[in-house]
């Protein structure tokens, strides 16, 4: 199963309330995938398929094996929903 | 409910402000002197805006400051403060910020039923608008609820 990771600075407000979308877009779509949401720091040494974040964020992941997506809207549910249409 | 958390006495509404830190001052003031968070918490999200940019401006006109529970958060709490005329937060696409929500979310389930509400809100086209435009405590409360 793919894994979804939501990183945020702190790994608590902002990660926490994409997972939440995520999880709910995943069951609108129909698909099914491991989603969890973490800091910077803990991503990482953390493994995934997909990396969602907020653009400043991505900014440092850029070398993860994950496919880093860096948002400016974390709140686009629409675009969300076009990335892991694509990528899950 | 979101208003449980967003009381009228942690909701803020001013016409402008000079810079983003004032803001996040601003809409700190009643965590503070009501005992939820303590300075450090606020120096926290200073230092992670420096080390990391503007990353909890989540969307168009919203920023939700925060920081861990360890680096000051006494309770679970949330404030905020309304700024009609905006404030740039040095988040190219999402300026100016006319929502500022500070989250301080200590431990137990409580603050995650507290961001599960707030993610309810933020996901809600209709209710987000309505609170971007809400320039008055009236206005605000009918906007959360």
């Amino acid at each position: 199963m793919k894994k979804v990771l939501i990183v945020c600075g702190n790994g608590l407000g902002s990660s926490f309330i994409v997972e939440m979308n995520v999880k709910k877009i995943l069951k609108e779509i129909n698909k099914d995938a491991e989603v969890a949401h973490t800091d910077m720091t803990s991503a990482k040494s953390e493994s995934a398929d997909i990396i969602l974040s907020a653009k400043d964020i991505a900014e440092h992941l850029s070398g993860h094996s994950a496919k880093v997506f860096g948002l400016s809207n974390l709140l686009d549910n629409n675009k969300i929903k076009e990335i892991l249409e694509e990528n899950i | 409910m979101i208003s449980d958390w967003l009381t009228s006495d942690k909701i803020k509404a001013i016409d402008s402000i000079d810079n983003w830190k004032n803001a996040v001052l601003l809409s700190a003031e009643p965590l503070l002197t009501q005992g939820y968070v303590t300075s450090n918490y606020i120096e926290a999200i200073f230092k992670s805006h420096e080390e990391l940019g503007p990353y909890y401006v989540l969307a168009p006109g919203l920023a939700m400051p925060h920081a861990r529970p360890e680096q000051g958060a006494i309770k679970n709490g949330l404030s905020l403060l309304h700024i009609r005329d905006g404030v740039s937060f040095s988040s190219d696409e999402n300026d100016p910020v006319y929502v500022v929500i500070m989250l301080c979310a200590h431990s137990g389930d409580e603050h995650i039923t507290m961001i599960t509400e707030l993610a309810e809100i933020f996901s809600d086209e209709d209710k987000l608008s309505r609170l971007l435009k809400a320039a008055d405590l009236n206005a605000i409360q009918a906007a959360i609820n």
